[in-house]
């Protein structure tokens, strides 16, 4: 399963800045709450956070040394 | 919920402390636990207990006038929370929130006032890690006075690889942008910068140090 930006329903205005800008149509609205498609396309753009007024959206990242 | 001697012995308030005195100390302490993302202490509400971290990853921060966040630090397992507003009697200067399901260890401020007398040990444990706090707030103050935002963002990404079996809290370019003091944007493109030079890979949602060295050079800091 790929991993994809974590959605805070609680938080969701249901704007859908974020669906607007999303590059792989990841993004839904479901009775006006984002809702997340899963998809191997999500390239990690973050885009979604950046337009996210309400912080909804996060795109965590892991960091790590290189073996 | 058992309070653990083992885990109040590796924690540097308790350090050279006996079996039996540990066990006078474990009376005074309680279990408790919050979920990702709970807010545990809220900045300018007054409290009354200071916290461990057994297991999981906090961040403390304050939050301007119009919602900016800087995060002062990543508390993590060993590390305590709450001093100021412990030892001073005033209120929280900081807030702290969960980054990842978080178990605590709690004493209240009454009880570890009767752990000081009895335990003098402690006393002197404490000022040394408040001794150690002064240091990090201070180098935090050089870096945001000092430091391009670039220097900043990679000391923050070899911070988190710095120790190596610790818990890694995950990070959104938004909370690297609060702990180097700088907007979401510049994060982004000191990522980029980082990228372009080789110290780095970004892979998703991963941060790959690929070049420890460069990175090293490009944070101002020595191997």
């Amino acid at each position: 399963m790929a991993e994809m930006p974590v959605i805070d329903t609680g938080k969701c205005n249901g704007c859908g800045l974020c669906i607007s800008v999303c590059r792989c149509h990841a993004l839904v609205l479901v009775n006006g709450i984002i809702s997340m498609v899963e998809t191997e396309e999500c390239c990690w753009c973050t885009e979604c956070e950046a337009v996210c007024v309400s912080s909804a959206i996060t795109c965590p990242f892991e960091i790590v040394i290189e073996e | 919920m058992d309070v653990k001697i083992e885990f109040l012995q590796s924690i540097p308030y308790y350090s050279g402390l006996s079996p039996a005195e540990l066990e006078s100390i474990r009376r005074f302490t309680f279990e408790t636990a919050a979920q990702k993302g709970e807010v545990v202490l809220l900045e300018g509400e007054t409290s009354e207990k200071l916290y461990f971290v057994v297991s999981g990853v906090m961040k403390i921060f304050k939050t301007s006038a119009n919602g900016k966040e800087q995060i002062l630090q990543i508390v993590r397992p060993g590390e305590s929370v709450n001093e100021v507003p412990i030892f001073d009697g005033g209120v929280n200067p900081v807030s702290a929130q969960a980054m990842t399901p978080v178990v605590l260890y709690s004493i209240k401020r009454s009880d570890l006032e009767t752990a000081f007398r009895e335990h003098p040990q402690i006393a002197r444990n404490v000022i040394k890690v408040l001794a150690g706090r002064i240091r990090r707030l201070m180098a935090l103050i050089e870096d945001l006075s000092f430091k391009p935002v670039v220097s900043r963002v990679a000391k923050i990404l070899l911070e988190q690889v710095a120790d190596e079996t610790g818990p890694r809290p995950r990070l959104t370019q938004q909370e690297m942008a609060a702990l180097a003091g700088t907007a979401r944007e510049m994060v982004g493109r000191s990522l980029k910068t980082l990228e372009e030079s080789q110290a780095i890979r970004l892979d998703r949602h991963r941060i790959i140090i690929t070049n420890k060295q460069v990175l090293q050079e490009t944070a101002g800091v020595s191997g």
